[in-house]
């Protein structure tokens, strides 16, 4: 590490960050990213690194696409975050084209400067069009961290602030569990059922066959609304523009983010159908943003929507996701007894190793080969890997060959010091 | 108000929305150019013929379309230009092997093909269909994944067939994205295309300007210059024959293609009896008064008057103000010198054929020779002649790559009409400052990975029997866990078997000789109308 590096990680303990600081440094990822270039990272000591973390799909175009970059300059040669009171031509011209490109029946959008401001948004807006106060979650779940997302998740981030639920308005159940799913909702007393389409932190257990439209099921029959969120999933990720239609499913409500305006001027949105969107027209000051929707905001998402409906991107999608699936194939051939499976929609993966904290040698080793991927929080057998739309053949090929050697040597690693303790 | 706020944030007239469209592309075409390679040569085979099935079923359409859209040619004979560019083509490569490796004992060599990968190919207006059709199908037959950059005036009806054959590529298990088209072609875009990195070789006819362009877009490129073929009628040549053959062939889709006759140069002694004949296969021989208002018409201080390009010889005529007997289909204007000061001795897209009598063979060739320096160099010659010696003289003489003996030479130096390989982008090698000199075909789009073995005897080559890449396929689809219907795989799909290279049956021999006696045929027929 140059000494230049080190001398700001002391400033970073300092003035940032104490802890988390120091943990990267304990787990051997001594990472600042200085430069950053379509799927690359660059450490201020100048190493490279494809990013497969891409901030849970915020860089899904790239880090600075130049599209966006442009549009942005464009765009702040007459714009400004606007004024979140009055009616907002690029606001509303975004909201047209989510409105497009959403089920049929979502039509307004609320807007929130991150994604946990949109949760919020919707879970009071599901309590508002249905008048009922209880929401429930998926245990291990994770919606962000403002007032109301926070008590949707796991208490990991929730009781150290002193936030936990304890009035017991928000409920959690097992994932793919449709019984105690209904158990929850029989009572006829949930405003909404959120859910992650794939729940990211947690590692991305898949929902299996029938669960999602067994949820939209149940939630029709209990009158509660349901809520995609869409944040990690969406925006092409998994092959369509939502994962939740994929399954079959017409939410009530769309939450997105992060990707939505390609990591370069922070929005949220939540698209919600008339009755979820019922305070709109009632009274359309009872909440309000002003960093939300901000116009530059919006005009950099407008271009990303347009970009993902390019009709190639679809088909690169596809190449990205077949490939890398038999590339990691091959790779679990090699290390069958390590790496134990691979949970796949599109370019939303999970790839499992058989220790129960096995994902995380494989980020070590791969960030020494220069990938950056990380482990779940929730559940750190699993490494999130999610390349980004745009990733070209060589790269995935590039990439494929890092991910084969760093896990053999997490493999030699874990293993052999197992043995060792088995020894000893 | 809503416009002007599109306004503000349009940006598709940028540098960076134009790499972004170029990069989507050919992103696309390297994944499937990628994909492709995991084919065996059965698949391959498949591939290209189902789409050269295609195209020809649909020939017809896309030559009036083609007539339509560009003002150019004559639908009848595009629809066989068409035929011969799908079926004809496919036939022709179908019992060469570019997909599996050779090996060469005695010099202890294997050899394995690679294709080039991503092709960018820019077409003509005025062969717009033909040249796609030839394009794509060299492309598949070579495993490469290829995009097609129509020329404007030709864009609906390339971009259309472009699609069409697409969508025939891909029912047949090409891999997605394998044939794509630029549907909105613009002269930054295109240069963007030409000079990407992703792009792995252009492969460019048309209008010198752009092939100068391809070369020095930094990229390797395989690009074609002008034609302006001398046509020399020897002492020994058959004269009924030859004027036929000149007839037919400058008449053919009104004398748009590069390698139609710009101007015959006779001797003497034929004079008077090749005036006849010419007139008698369907030319008219102009007056002085007519030639002279041919030229008038034809050329202006800018240059040739591309209103005539592609016209039948009649409109012609009444366009420069003379009338002509109603089956005429070539104007012969005779001209007295050869040069930048005879206007009708440059290349002519229409059919007008420029006439010259030499004092001596010498003087012919000279005059050939002289011709080709204006335009055309490297491209095509022609000789009608009985004498090997003077067919010999004339071609060590002239500076084309291919001199077309007693044959109409549209189809002749195209390879349709001889047994030079057929294709629609005639190499102009060095004469033409062009890299390659031969008839360009999937042979081009492919290069060798040579295993070379130490030649002194002590190292012994390998078996190499039975060897080669291994042909996995299409990748397999990834599953969408959770998503009824998509697929899973519990471990590795398996492998497609490897089929060994099949050599060509008799059966299929004869019937690849006679496809290609019909077509001729229907040519022959299609042009005596």
């Amino acid at each position: 590490m140059s000494e230049a590096k080190q001398e700001f990680l002391e400033r970073s303990k300092e003035f940032w960050n104490p802890h988390k600081t120091q943990f990267w440094q304990d787990v051997g990822v001594d990472l600042v990213i200085d430069r950053r270039e379509e799927y690359f990272l660059y450490d201020l000591d100048g190493r490279r690194l494809i990013d497969v973390h891409l901030n849970g799909g915020t860089y899904n175009l790239g880090h600075r696409n130049p599209e966006l970059i442009e549009v942005l300059n464009a765009g702040a040669k007459h714009f400004d975050m606007g004024n979140h009171h009055f009616p907002a031509l690029a606001r509303t011209a975004l909201a047209e084209a989510l409105a497009a490109c959403t089920p049929p029946e979502l039509k307004y959008t609320m807007y929130g400067a991150g994604g946990a401001e949109a949760i919020d948004i919707a879970l009071k807006s599901a309590r508002n069009a249905t008048g009922k106060r209880k929401i429930v979650s998926i245990i291990k779940a994770y919606h962000g961290h403002t007032g109301l997302a926070v008590k949707t998740g796991d208490e990991r981030f929730s009781e150290r602030f002193l936030s936990e639920d304890i009035s017991g308005e928000f409920i959690q159940v097992p994932h793919n569990n449709l019984e105690q799913m209904e158990d929850a909702l029989r009572g006829r007393d949930a405003a909404a059922v959120i859910m992650e389409t794939i729940p990211a932190t947690y590692g991305f257990p898949m929902p299996e066959e029938g669960y999602l439209p067994g949820v939209k099921a149940l939630c029709e029959k209990y009158d509660a609304l349901y809520i995609a969120d869409e944040v990690q999933t969406g925006l092409m990720r998994c092959g369509t523009m939502w994962a939740i239609t994929r399954y079959a499913v017409e939410p009530d409500m769309i939450v997105t983010g992060k990707g939505i305006t390609g990591g370069l001027y922070p929005i949220s949105c939540c698209v919600a159908s008339e009755r979820a969107g019922k305070w709109l027209k009632e009274d359309g000051f009872a909440h309000m943003s002003t960093a939300g929707g901000a116009e530059l905001g919006c005009v950099v998402a407008m271009k990303v929507l347009e970009i993902l409906q390019r009709p190639a991107v679809a088909s690169n999608v596809g190449y990205i996701a077949d490939y890398l699936r038999a590339g990691l194939d091959d790779i679990r051939d090699l290390y069958p007894d390590f790496f134990t499976g691979i949970r796949q929609n599109g370019l939303v993966m999970g790839l499992e190793f058989n220790d129960p904290e096995g994902a995380k040698p494989v980020m070590r080793h791969l960030y020494e080969q220069g990938v950056w991927a990380i482990f779940s929080t929730l559940d750190p057998r699993v490494l999130q890997f999610k390349p980004g739309v745009l990733a070209s053949q060589a790269l995935c090929e590039e990439l494929l060959g890092y991910v084969e050697v760093a896990i053999g040597l997490a493999q030699a690693e874990v293993f052999g010091s197992s043995r060792q303790r088995r020894a000893g | 108000m809503q416009l002007d706020f599109q306004k503000i944030i349009d940006i598709s007239d940028t540098p960076a929305a134009r790499r972004a469209q170029v990069n989507a592309v050919l992103d696309r075409a390297r994944w499937a150019s990628q994909a492709f390679q995991r084919y065996d040569r059965e698949m391959t085979l498949t591939i290209a013929e189902a789409v050269a099935n295609a195209a020809y079923a649909k020939a017809a359409e896309y030559g009036e379309w083609a007539v339509r859209e560009t003002g150019f040619g004559v639908a009848e004979h595009k629809t066989i230009k068409n035929q011969m560019t799908s079926r004809t083509l496919f036939e022709h490569y179908r019992a060469q092997d570019f997909v599996n490796p050779r090996i060469d004992g005695s010099r202890k060599i294997v050899e394995i093909p690679r294709p080039a990968g991503v092709i960018f190919a820019l077409t003509p207006s005025t062969n717009p269909i033909a040249t796609v059709y030839f394009k794509v199908i060299a492309a598949l037959l070579t495993r490469n994944a290829i995009v097609l950059s129509p020329h404007p005036a030709a864009r609906e009806c390339c971009t259309d067939a472009a699609n069409m054959l697409a969508q025939a590529a891909e029912g047949a298990g090409a891999p997605s994205g394998a044939i794509q088209v630029v549907s909105d072609p613009s002269i930054p875009l295109i240069e963007e295309f030409m000079r990407s990195e992703k792009t792995n070789v252009v492969l460019a006819t048309g209008g010198n300007a752009m092939v100068r362009s391809a070369y020095s877009s930094s990229n390797p490129a395989i690009g074609v210059g002008p034609g302006n073929a001398p046509a020399f009628v020897d002492g020994t040549a058959d004269l009924r024959k030859a004027a036929r053959y000149l007839v037919e062939s400058k008449s053919f889709d009104n004398s748009v293609l590069c390698t139609n006759e710009s101007v015959l140069i006779t001797v003497q002694e034929n004079d008077g009896a090749l005036r006849k004949e010419l007139r008698q296969a369907g030319a008219h021989v102009c007056s002085e008064q007519e030639t002279n208002a041919l030229r008038n018409y034809l050329f202006h201080n800018r240059g040739f008057n591309v209103e005539a390009v592609g016209r039948d010889a009649r409109w012609i005529a009444v366009q420069a103000g003379f009338k002509t007997a109603p089956k005429v289909s070539v104007l012969v204007t005779p001209i007295t010198r050869v040069g930048f000061a005879e206007p009708l001795s440059k290349e002519k897209l229409c059919p007008v054929l420029g006439y010259y009598v030499a004092s001596s063979v010498t003087q012919a060739i000279t005059q050939a020779r002289a011709l080709l320096r204006m335009a055309g160099a490297g491209h095509t010659a022609v000789i009608h002649s009985g004498d090997a010696a003077t067919a010999m003289d004339y071609a060590a003489a002239v500076e084309t790559y291919r001199v077309v003996v007693n044959a109409p030479a549209s189809q002749g130096a195209s390879g349709f009409a001889t047994h030079l390989p057929p294709t629609f982008t005639i190499g102009t090698g060095y004469f033409g400052r062009s890299a390659i000199g031969d008839n360009i075909g999937p042979a081009h789009l492919i290069q060798w990975t040579r295993l070379a073995y130490n030649k002194d005897d002590s190292e012994a080559m390998g078996d190499y029997s039975g060897l080669g890449p291994r042909f996995s396929g299409p990748i397999p689809t990834a599953p969408a866990d959770g998503v009824p219907g998509s697929a899973r795989r519990g471990a590795n799909a398996t492998p497609i078997p490897r089929t060994a290279a099949r050599p060509m049956s008799a059966e299929e021999q004869s019937l690849r000789e006679n496809i290609r006696r019909i077509i001729v045929e229907e040519l022959r027929s299609a042009l005596r109308k």
